[in-house]
């Protein structure tokens, strides 16, 4: 199953610049281990050092946030899109 | 400046009143700015020789510092004819600023478009919705640079119809603080300000007040504030080194330039409404952590009064996960 990964702007620099990343996942965990796991730089911008999804960072399969469903629990299925979104709302001009 | 003192502050607050009345027949905008100076008496306990305060931005009708340069933006246009009877005010931006457009341009009778990513809490677009902003959803996965994509194409096709202020570029953003925000601290600290701490985000409140703040005491130190990482949870906050650098910022102002991370920001949101009874975004919470830092740098034998600004409450960010974690 292949689930594609959304990466925000400011993340990009870390992910050698792709604005998303497809993985083989059953969960949105999985799929956030497997973005984690070949972009290692990523993990301290998405986890606390306890591994748990920081405070900011919100998750979305398809438009649902991962909070309302079964957080990183949340069964995926092929096709599905998985986007990271920081819960700042305000404007911003990030360079792409 | 006085320590406060809560037993004459009752007998103050009976014969004169703690805030002025204010007479009737004001509009809305009138009510912008002059927003109170809190002093921070407990929290900042840890620096006996520093007074910490703040302005609280949330005093403004809009519900944060926004308010002031969207009113002088505007006003700008007005003064120059880039706004005129008819047009529409149209922006990207789901923060403070487009409640700022959405509540000013009600009270004048412009319409307003702002065009946000739908990532945007439903909060805010029931706020902006409720103002009688026309909103333009954008794709989530973009951000809000889907957003101000789609202002361009709005304003290219059309450019007579709108009045597009861009708060990143447009002087009229800083000139507001160098106004009003910088002379209110003046003021109200009585000239005895000796540190002015902000962050960065458009740049405006820290390039205009600490413009002015330099002019009326050039021993004044000013210190820009920045979030810690590129990927950070303090709206409006930008991280200079990563993101586009907007046209009125001015980097030969700060006399330091210091770094705050969002979880330490979170922490301290909880402390200042524990310890002071106020509470404030996790941004605000931020600058007083930049406070903080920047007193450590005051020497044991200096006095210190440090003001920095509040941009805006808790109001907007009470469903966000850090109220339950920790």
């Amino acid at each position: 199953m292949s689930v594609k990964v959304m990466i925000p702007t400011p993340l990009r620099i870390y992910a050698g610049k792709r604005d998303s990343a497809e993985f083989s996942a059953a969960t949105v965990g999985e799929a956030l281990g497997g973005l984690t796991t070949q972009f290692a730089e990523l993990r301290k911008h998405l986890y606390t050092e306890d591994g748990k999804l920081r405070a900011f960072v919100n998750v979305y399969l398809n438009d649902e946030d991962i909070r309302y469903l079964a957080k990183e629990n949340t069964p995926t299925k092929d096709g599905d899109t998985i986007s990271i979104i920081p819960s700042i709302a305000g404007g911003s001009s990030e360079k792409r | 400046m006085t320590a406060f003192n809560p037993i004459t502050a009752r007998e103050d607050a009976s014969s004169v009143g703690l805030r002025k009345t204010r007479r009737a027949g004001q509009s809305v905008l009138e009510l912008i700015g002059n927003t109170p100076l809190l002093r921070l008496s407990r929290i900042g306990s840890a620096f006996p020789n520093v007074e910490f305060f703040a302005k609280a931005e949330w005093f403004n009708p809009g519900g944060s510092v926004k308010d002031r340069p969207a009113l002088h933006m505007i006003q700008a246009g007005l003064a120059s004819g880039r706004l005129c009877s008819g047009k529409t005010i149209i922006d990207a931006t789901s923060g403070n600023t487009g409640i700022a457009y959405a509540m000013i341009g009600a009270a004048l009778g412009y319409r307003v478009k702002l065009c946000l990513p739908d990532s945007a809490s439903h909060e805010r677009k029931r706020i902006l919705g409720a103002l009688g902003a026309e909103l333009v959803i954008t794709s989530g996965d973009e951000g809000t640079d889907g957003a101000i994509r789609r202002v361009h194409e709005i304003v290219a096709a059309e450019p007579d119809e709108y009045f597009y202020p861009d708060q990143y570029s447009n002087p009229a953003n800083w000139q507001a603080h160098y106004g009003t925000t910088a002379n209110e601290i003046w003021e109200q600290t009585g000239g005895s300000i000796t540190h002015f701490v902000a962050a960065l985000g458009t740049s405006g409140t820290f390039v205009g007040a600490s413009r002015r703040l330099k002019e009326l005491n050039p021993s004044i130190r000013c210190i820009s504030l920045q979030p810690d990482a590129a990927f950070h949870g303090l709206e409006g906050w930008k991280h200079m080194q990563t993101a586009l650098r907007p046209a009125i910022y001015d980097d030969t102002i700060a006399d330091a330039n210091l770094e705050v991370g969002t979880e330490e920001s979170y922490r301290m949101v909880k402390r200042i409404a524990r310890e002071e009874g106020l509470l404030v975004s996790p941004s605000a919470a931020a600058a007083l952590l930049g406070c903080f830092h920047a007193a450590k740098r005051v020497g044991p034998h200096e006095r210190a009064v440090m003001v920095t600004v509040f941009a805006d409450s808790a109001s907007k960010y009470l469903t966000e996960r850090f109220w339950e974690e920790e």
